[in-house]
């Protein structure tokens, strides 16, 4: 049992690792679901004394560790209250920059930033629809003309 | 003596207020403290005299032999004086100086507490706490020459005076500790004691070590940049401590280890060296300057280094120079630039070239001045000259190296005489010249500082024994860790060194004309030894602001996934190491059936998880994320975990819920096309994650391996239901046992729940948002992204790294 559950851990571990390394918002938030079911059961099975559920009274035998269940258990509920949270952020985020994609979004704010940097005041009170609409690059091109 | 410094604090603190209420008295209320302070040191000298010492000690960190240990002999007694004599006059002068400043209370309350760190750095005996008292008056140097913060070069000069002499006492605390070890003891009345210490095999890194500090704080060559600089304070400040004492703390440093580290080749060759050229170069550029300040601040130098030397040179006579000059150099240089401060105040300008006929106007700064700068010259019979002869009288008579040392002594000097000339007779002589302000006599409390001082320098002159065998002898004896006794005199007869003074004024006198043709000449000087350091000093500072830029665009690039990538790899480097070579890998115990039943729900659990990664649709994934939740409440129910499978179950359905509800508005996983040469982000991601996943396996094994301590949960088991009159012992550890536990849980909850809510709530403000995320919103591509091809927009960006700029294809 020790082997088959330490090998569950591994196999889940790993599949959230490689999700975590992925670009797609929506993969690193399943990724981090998926690390913490493997830290549940990782301090399940390292906690591990089998026997009879942790339940007054007892019989005679082994019993399963009930602290290492106490604290799996808490880490059940940040886990969900974290990913909760995540899940909405990359809804958020979706919503404001069209993408899932972290390397895009990343690229576009570095490239906002710069915008800022070269514009001066990044706030502007109204923005006119056309102006929205106009094309940035052509825009832009302009003023990296002149830096 | 800790109350006379910890009294200094206190009024220090009280100094705001006090100015507040006081106001025009404040200046000679607050003058109480210092002339207390000055009246009980003056009343100790017959029992110094005596005794030799006197040791006072408060135990503050025992474990670390660090302690408020006090002790007051010769040396500590003339530096105390010093600085709460010369405290008495600053206060009083600065209250003139600034009369009517709304900050007034700031400048007192950094001064006092500089007055108490100065104490402490001179009465201290436990080389920890003098090292705190110096950080200390590094520190309320910075808050003073900072004192005019509205000022750019204020401040700039402020943090350089910080950044060097901070850095120098940190570099030395390295050196006290080296010495501490060297001799079983941190205090310098132990270490003074020991002769032995100058063959251990630390004496030369502790030496150079210690001499850091000592050199940065007394502005020693190179690091005497930062002096001049420190001219952007006001002048109470420069008058007090750029020249009179806290400069003196890296004099006074190596004067006290004198005994302890002196009396080597190293220490001759260093420290008497390095006075030497400092007190060449500093009295040389002075005259490229006619900033009268700038002018008092390089002799500052060429007297510091002065000091130095003679205490590297460690001969009975050469220590004997040393405390008197440093009297000596105390009184006028102090009185110097209070006169020079008075004609700034009263006239508007310190340039020498725009200041003239000031005599007649003030008539009582000038003779003030007049005094000290004859002092400063040397001439008889003023204290300056005792100071002047004993030093040449020092030169001369050492063994070996007298005729070298004796000449630069003479050159240092002959420019010190014409600086006093400039600073003092330049501005009150000659025509008046149109000034920005019209000058009158300064006011009682601005022309008293320097009148007393130079009423000292022609008394102690006149009348060396009234200094000579009180405080002198004590000073030197406590420097040359022996008994002493000497005698100063006025008149020495016709010798060398009298012969030697002659030719010094004379050739001061010629130099002091000739320098306003001269000056141009003296300028290039100043650009090779005052500049070069300077900039050198700018450049390191620019150097290390260049390293922090890079390693920030470096370290933290702004990709996330480089980011997850460098904490996983992280973990699994830095536990895999710590689990290799500390040996915590251990095989599991194979033995124990396992049931088919167990080996199917592993396989979903673990078959889930890989699903999940190659799902081609965000729905197969959440699909198959819920199935290894599931999966686990089974697992938890054969690990006998009821609770936490009944748990999981209802975590894992809100989650899919979520999931759910959240996939149904965000877009089809986008699939890559398999590109050529692209391969290398997967493997890398797959390697790391299979060592991750392999680290675990170990890490599960490891723990294993380790018998479990059971004491913890029999002790819930047993006292679950008589305690808590529970059965289910995990609900009873998590709501009574550890029920702030469980709250703090709960209150996570709660916060998530009100961020989830007011995220979905929250609307963007198209309007209001920052003009880029406008352009972003623009269809271009269908994404609103700024078009990466638009590479132009990004000219000045730094490239993404390789790596990511291989994947720009494939979008998994």
């Amino acid at each position: 049992m020790i082997v088959l559950s330490a090998a569950v851990v591994a196999i889940v571990f790993a599949a959230g690792t490689f999700l975590l390394l992925q670009r797609d918002l929506f993969r690193i938030v399943a990724g981090i679901l998926t690390i913490s079911n493997a830290a549940t059961l990782f301090i399940i099975a390292s906690g591990l004394s089998r026997g009879q559920a942790p339940i007054l009274p007892l019989d005679s035998g082994p019993v399963s560790d009930p602290v290492s269940q106490a604290l799996a258990l808490t880490a059940l509920v940040i886990g969900f209250a974290v990913a909760a949270l995540l899940l909405v952020m990359v809804y958020r985020l979706y919503l404001s920059h069209h993408s899932l994609d972290a390397q895009a979004i990343q690229t576009s704010e570095r490239r906002s930033a710069a915008l800022q940097r070269r514009e001066g005041d990044p706030y502007v009170e109204e923005v006119p629809e056309e102006e929205i609409d106009e094309d940035p690059g052509e825009a832009q091109e302009r003023e990296v003309t002149t830096p | 003596m800790s109350y006379a410094i910890a009294l200094s604090f206190l009024v220090a603190a009280l100094a705001p207020t006090i100015v507040r209420f006081a106001g025009r008295a404040s200046p000679w209320i607050l003058a109480i403290l210092p002339a207390s302070i000055f009246a009980w040191f003056l009343s100790l000298t017959g029992r110094v005299r005596e005794e030799g010492s006197i040791v006072q000690q408060i135990t503050w960190v025992p474990g670390l032999d660090a302690n408020l240990t006090f002790h007051l002999d010769g040396l500590s007694l003339l530096f105390a004086l010093l600085v709460s004599g010369i405290g008495i006059l600053i206060v009083l002068y600065g209250g003139g100086y600034l009369k009517g400043h709304p900050q007034l209370g700031r400048f007192y309350l950094f001064l006092l507490f500089f007055m108490g760190s100065m104490l402490g750095v001179v009465l201290a005996s436990n080389v920890i706490s003098l090292f705190v008292f110096w950080e200390l008056t590094s520190f309320s140097s910075y808050g003073l020459i900072g004192f005019i913060h509205e000022k750019e070069r204020s401040r700039a000069a402020a943090l350089q005076a910080l950044l060097v002499t901070s850095l120098g006492g940190l570099v030395m605390l390295v050196g006290l500790i080296l010495l501490g070890s060297m001799g079983g003891s941190f205090e310098l009345t132990q270490l003074t004691l020991q002769d032995s210490l100058s063959e251990h095999p630390f004496y030369v890194g502790a030496l150079l070590l210690i001499l850091a500090g000592a050199f940065t704080k007394s502005a020693q060559f190179p690091f005497h940049f930062w002096l001049p600089g420190a001219m952007e304070a006001p002048t109470p400040v420069s008058a007090y401590l750029h020249s009179a004492t806290m400069v003196k703390a890296g004099v006074y440093l190596m004067a006290r280890l004198n005994p302890a580290l002196g009396d080597t080749t190293l220490w001759l060759y260093l420290v008497g060296g390095i006075g030497l050229v400092t007190m060449v170069v500093g009295a040389y550029l002075a005259l490229a300057h006619t900033d009268l300040k700038k002018l008092l601040a390089y002799s500052t130098v060429m007297a510091l280094g002065q000091l130095t030397m003679l205490i590297g040179l460690g001969t009975e006579l050469a220590i004997q120079a040393m405390v008197v000059f440093l009297l000596v150099h105390a009184l006028y240089k102090a009185a110097l630039f209070m006169a020079a401060g008075s004609i700034d105040h009263e006239t508007g300008t310190r340039d020498v070239r725009e200041l003239g006929g000031l005599a007649g106007v003030m008539p009582l700064t000038f003779a003030a001045s007049l005094v000290a700068a004859l002092s400063m010259a040397g001439l008889p019979p003023l204290f300056g000259f005792v100071g002047k002869e004993i030093v040449y009288d020092a030169t001369l008579s050492l063994d070996s190296g007298a005729a070298l040392f004796t000449t630069f002594a003479v050159l240092a000097n002959i420019a010190v005489v014409a600086v006093a000339g400039i600073v003092a007779l330049r501005p009150f002589l000659g025509a008046r010249r149109q000034t920005p302000k019209a000058p009158h006599e300064a006011p009682f409390t601005m022309w008293i500082g320097p009148a007393l001082l130079g009423v000292g320098s022609v008394v102690f002159g006149l009348l060396p024994a009234l200094v000579g065998p009180t405080f002198m002898v004590g000073a030197a004896s406590a420097v040359l860790g022996e008994p002493q006794s000497f005698e100063l005199a006025l008149w020495h007869g016709f010798n060398l060194p009298l012969l030697l003074s002659a030719i010094t004024v004379a050739s001061g006198v010629i130099l002091y004309l000739a320098w306003p043709r001269l000056r141009t000449g003296f300028g290039n000087f100043d650009r090779l030894f005052g500049e070069v350091p300077r900039l050198g000093y700018e450049w390191t500072l620019d150097a290390l602001a260049r390293v922090a830029a890079w390693q920030t665009r470096t370290i933290q690039n702004g990709s996330l996934r480089w980011y997850l990538f460098v904490i996983v790899a992280f973990f699994v480097a830095l536990t895999g190491a710590t689990l290799l070579f500390r040996g915590g890998i251990a095989l599991p115990d194979t033995t124990g059936s396992v049931h088919i039943f167990e080996v199917i729900v592993a396989i979903i659990c673990a078959g889930g998880a890989l699903v999940v990664v190659l799902a081609r649709s965000r729905v197969a994934a959440l699909a198959s994320l819920g199935i290894t939740g599931y999966a686990l409440a089974l697992l938890f129910v054969m690990f006998s975990a009821p609770d936490l499978a009944l748990t999981q179950l209802f975590i894992e359905t809100l989650s899919v819920i979520l999931l759910t509800l959240v996939v149904i508005y965000l877009p089809p996983l986008r699939r890559s096309e398999a590109t050529p040469g692209r391969t290398r982000p997967v493997v890398r991601d797959a390697v790391v994650s299979a060592l991750a996943g392999g680290l675990v396996t170990l890490l599960v094994w490891g723990v294993i391996a380790n018998p479990l301590d059971m004491t913890i949960p029999e002790f819930y088991g047993e006292n679950s239901y008589t305690q808590a009159h529970g059965r289910n012992i995990v609900n009873v550890i998590l709501v009574d046992f550890r029920a702030i536990d469980t709250m703090g849980e709960i209150l996570v909850l709660a916060l998530a729940g009100i961020g989830v809510f007011t995220l979905m709530r929250l609307r963007a403000n198209r309007a209001r948002a920052p003009r880029v995320f406008a352009y972003r919103l623009a269809p271009e591509e269908e994404r609103g992204l700024v078009p990466a091809e638009r590479t132009d927009i990004a000219g000045p960006l730094p490239d993404d790294d390789e790596w990511e700029q291989d994947e720009r294809g494939p979008n998994s």
